[in-house]
């Protein structure tokens, strides 16, 4: 019998490393008198920079470098962790300079230092001299875009990075037509990654004259492009090493200290520099997520089918594009292929302003836009006295649709039976009818949100992931990607992949966890839930032809054909009666030590996929609401996730827990705070944000329901970002079921809860 | 200023000379290559960085390395013995309740005092002794089930 190993609840094969302390992350390699890098940063929201004086700093001792804009390239380069596109019009916004030569948000990097150990450094940053013109600021999108506004950088003189939408249908006739007008306004808040680990790198330059870095990042490939665009130097001049990281969800999938710490090993004549973020810079020096403020209309027929939808939308982009207006588009892509709509319009605007700088962050955009149209359609349930479950079914697309923009075709469907199993969860009809009329100081309600997702980029992007594999003389194999392991279980995920097509046990695949421009094949990297299904392919692409090359060996050996032969449990085997012809490992050794027909068993392969998978999902919350204090307590939540075939039952669940926990902060406590008035942040240390801790948790019930998706390597789907984007408009829904009260606004922490209690009389 | 001190860390004694002004986390990592004790904030709000000092759990970026002078410091480098995992480290592992690892060392290392003061704790107790460790991965399911499992007899 042919032992399947994809389905298994294999465990991480890097567990035992990090049990251990032995896995090695970018802080844990040293160099011989490595130096240290700082940067100064502006007290200003918005200032220009009139004179930079760092004689004192440079004539401190123990200081080697104090570098600023003008000793850099005058270079605008563009930071987004997207492939490269060879159409100038699909490029992200060219508007950094390594260190500014405008200050445009509180924390934008002046001037950096370089110096023998952190209190030189410290020393010296307080020693530069900076003169600056301070400008009015602006923190608001709204307010951004409005003519007197203060411009932030001089190529977008009116601050809107894009104002590109999407539509199909005649919107205007379906509005005509429509039965029932809803409108509605959501607002989402800016919230930070905090993984654990905060951004760091060191740089050095090896004896034949490249720049060699060592950092923690989701992408090396396009980092190693990036700080070339950045230096001005040919990309084979950069070699870009990633060790295991400390998290990333999004804000290492982009390039944001390595061109500067480029820069300064540079200005000491290639000695390796460590340049390391504090948690605190990291909270404003990074990036965020996307504030995002939504203006709904939806039009409806009276027997309630959804007929068209209008978003304006507002995305608060910070002080430079990062991947900017594509999170906007992202969103209003991703959110289609789930209700049935004959038209659709998004105006979105995204827009510069003086806060720190938003980004990727997990679920690129759909996280605000789930929140925004799920509370919508309870608002809607609610005026029509509708059920929610029942009303989101009616309205349900079905398989085989096709999203009349992006071509995207459904090809497995699971959201109908995820709706059930999560329903019969929470035992929603049960509670529901107990729930009915309360009117104490504590109410309990129930709610739910439906989200769709994409695995991976395409049409948008270019997906294209490579893998190698070499057998050894005992038939085990090293496996090499592209792609990269930030926590996910990635690694573990293509071992799986790779052993099964393969017919050997986990133990004998070894993966290379390390990537190393050099070495690494090309992938872009771990982003948009793009591994398992793209890189994915590239592994089973690659095994395959493993495959075939250890199957053409035996069938010279035993003079069977390549078709009736297979590999099981470590053993060649005729296909058809399952008998056992010799080992894989003594095909392995004639493919080392054949004296006529040696040639060792490898393969080098890439996938350039050309098509997306649409994972689904449901959440479903039961809340205790306190209505005095403001306190919204989950009591349970549930994710039932259609994520196509799932590969390793416990990874995928860690993945849901972890996400479900980030989404549970962006609904209940998660804000970055800023000052109005100085733009200065006010809560960016992780004892005044609030993350959730454990006690803030509740138990969280993981549910899937396996479609077999028709494009996926092995039937799969992605997984890694979808659990973060619907529980936040669940919460809402229950909310607003225990209490009748509409939160449109994130996140509904104890304070803003009292205030709409307050506002809306019920205190 | 300068100071001398002693220190024992796993079970292996050094004399070295330290900064007044130096944390015990600095001079683990950068003097001893005990990296496995890991950095998230450097101002005691994170977790990641726990060792114990004569058994209790601390975070090493907050305690000055004058400080430990002639105590007993144990890392997670000192958790593993003959090349064993210890019951801590094998439910962690059989847990899953491991992802990207950065919390791990330091999450390891509070679990090990639980287990090691041979009292009983209630789930809120557990969550409670815990709650000091920041994990932006886990949600903290399997992690309470890692902690659970090491302190079942
Ligand atoms: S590094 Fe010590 S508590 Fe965060
Ligand atoms: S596993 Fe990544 S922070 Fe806990």
């Amino acid at each position: 019998m042919k032992e399947k190993v994809i389905g298994n609840r294999a465990s991480r094969l890097d567990a035992v490393s990090k049990v251990t302390g032995k896995a090695k992350y970018t802080d844990d390699f040293f160099e011989r008198e490595m130096l240290v890098g700082k940067v100064l940063r502006s007290p200003h929201a918005h200032a220009l920079i009139k004179h930079i004086d760092v004689s004192k700093a440079k004539s401190l001792e123990g200081v080697e470098a104090v570098i600023t804009h003008e000793d850099l390239p005058k270079i605008k380069f563009a930071t987004a962790g997207h492939p490269w596109s060879l159409d100038p019009n699909h490029r992200d916004v060219a508007d950094r300079l390594i260190l500014t030569d405008k200050a445009r948000y509180v924390g934008d990097s002046i001037a950096a230092v370089v110096a023998t150990d952190h209190l030189t450094a410290e020393k010296a940053i307080k020693l530069i001299e900076v003169e600056y013109e301070v400008l009015p600021h602006v923190l608001d999108a709204e307010e951004a875009i409005k003519p007197d506004a203060p411009t932030i950088h001089d190529e977008k003189k009116d601050n809107i990075i894009s104002s590109f939408g999407q539509a199909f249908g005649d919107i205007e006739q379906d509005f005509q037509q429509a039965d029932y007008i809803m409108e509605g306004v959501y607002e989402t808040s800016i919230v930070q990654h905090c993984h654990l680990e905060n951004h760091t790198a060191y740089a050095y330059k090896d004896t034949d004259g490249r720049i060699v870095i060592v950092t923690s990042t989701q992408i090396p490939h396009i980092v190693r492009r990036v700080v070339s665009q950045a230096l001005g130097l040919s990309w084979g001049k950069v070699r870009v090493i990633k060790p295991y990281i400390g998290g990333g969800f999004g804000n290492k999938q982009d390039v944001v200290i390595e061109p500067l710490t480029a820069a300064m090993t540079l200005s000491v004549n290639g000695k390796p520099v460590r340049y390391q973020l504090s948690r605190e810079e990291c909270f404003i020096g990074t990036r965020t997520r996307h504030a995002i403020k939504f203006y709904m209309k939806t039009a409806l027929s009276k027997d309630n089918r959804l007929k068209a939808i209008h978003i304006k939308a507002f995305s608060n982009n910070g002080a430079y594009a990062s991947h900017g207006h594509s999170i906007i588009m992202s969103a209003s892509s991703k959110f289609r292929p789930l209700y049935h709509f004959n038209s659709v319009k998004v105006e979105p605007k995204t827009v510069y302003t003086n806060l720190p700088t938003a980004g990727a962050m997990r679920a690129y955009g759909v996280p605000q836009i789930c929140f925004a149209l799920e509370s919508h359609l309870d608002d809607i349930c609610k005026k029509l006295k509708l059920n929610p479950i029942e009303f989101r079914k009616r309205n349900l697309i079905s398989l085989g649709h096709v999203d009349p923009l992006s071509k995207i075709k459904v090809r497995s469907f699971g959201i109908p039976e995820c709706i059930q199993k999560g329903k019969e969860l929470i035992k929603w009809d049960e509670k529901k009818k107990s729930y009915e009329n309360q009117t104490g100081e504590k109410r309990r309600g129930l709610g739910m949100a439906c989200f769709s997702y994409f695995s991976g980029t395409h049409p948008v992007g270019l997906e294209l992931a490579g893998a190698r594999i070499v057998m050894n003389q005992d038939g085990s194999i090293q496996l090499q990607v592209g792609a990269t392991e930030i926590g996910q279980g990635s690694d573990t995920a293509f071992a799986q992949m790779a052993a099964e097509v393969l017919g050997i046990s986990m133990d004998m695949v070894r993966v290379i966890s390390t990537q190393d421009t050099d070495i690494a094949p090309f992938d872009t990297g771990a982003y948009a839930s793009r591994q398992t299904y793209v890189s994915g392919a590239a592994v089973k692409k690659a095994a395959l032809e493993v495959k075939d090359k250890v199957l053409k060996i035996a069938s010279r050996k035993t003079g069977l054909k390549v078709e009736d032969l297979d590999i099981v449990d470590k053993q060649i085997v005729e296909k058809d009666l399952g008998t056992p012809l010799c080992s894989l490992e003594e095909i392995a050794m004639l493919s080392y030590y054949d004296r006529i027909h040696a040639e060792p068993i490898k393969s080098d392969t890439s996938e350039n996929i050309r098509t997306n998978a649409v994972a689904y999902g449901v959440t479903f919350a039961e809340v205790l609401v306190d209505m005095v204090t403001g306190k919204i307590e989950v009591l349970e939540i549930y994710n039932v996730h259609d994520s196509g075939t799932i590969i390793n039952p416990s990874l995928a669940e860690g993945q849901v827990h972890g996400g479900v926990s980030m989404a549970l902060g962006y609904a209940l406590s998660e804000k970055l705070m800023f000052d109005e008035k100085t733009g200065r942040p006010l809560n960016h240390n992780l004892l005044d944000y609030k993350l959730q801790t454990i006690l803030d948790t509740p138990k969280i019930g993981v549910g899937f329901v396996e479609t077999y998706e028709p494009t996926g390597s092995f039937g799969q789907k992605s997984i890694g970002e979808n659990p973060a984007i619907s529980p936040a408009p669940a919460i809402r829904n229950a909310v607003l079921d225990a209490t009748g009260v509409q939160f449109n606004k994130l996140p509904m922490n104890p304070q803003a809860v009292f205030e709409k209690f307050k506002d809306e009389g019920l205190l | 200023m300068m100071k001398k001190i002693n220190l024992n860390v796993n079970d292996k004694h050094y004399a070295i000379e330290v900064d007044i002004k130096e944390s015990l986390l600095d001079v683990l990592r950068d003097r001893l290559h005990l990296t496995g004790v890991k950095q998230g904030c450097s101002v005691g709000e994170c977790g990641a960085c726990t060792v114990l000092i004569d058994g209790t759990p601390y975070n090493s970026c907050i305690y000055l390395a004058m400080w430990a002078d002639g105590k007993k410091i144990t890392t997670i480098e000192g958790i593993e013995k003959d090349g064993q995992l210890s019951k801590v480290q094998q439910a962690f592992v059989d847990e899953g309740a491991i992802q990207c690892g950065y919390c791990t060392p330091g999450l390891v290392m509070t679990t090990t005092a639980l287990v090691e003061s041979g009292k009983k704790y209630s789930d809120e107790e557990i969550k409670r002794e815990i709650s000091g460790h920041f994990c932006r991965c886990t949600g903290y399911q399997k992690i309470f089930n890692a902690v659970k499992k090491s302190l079942d007899e």
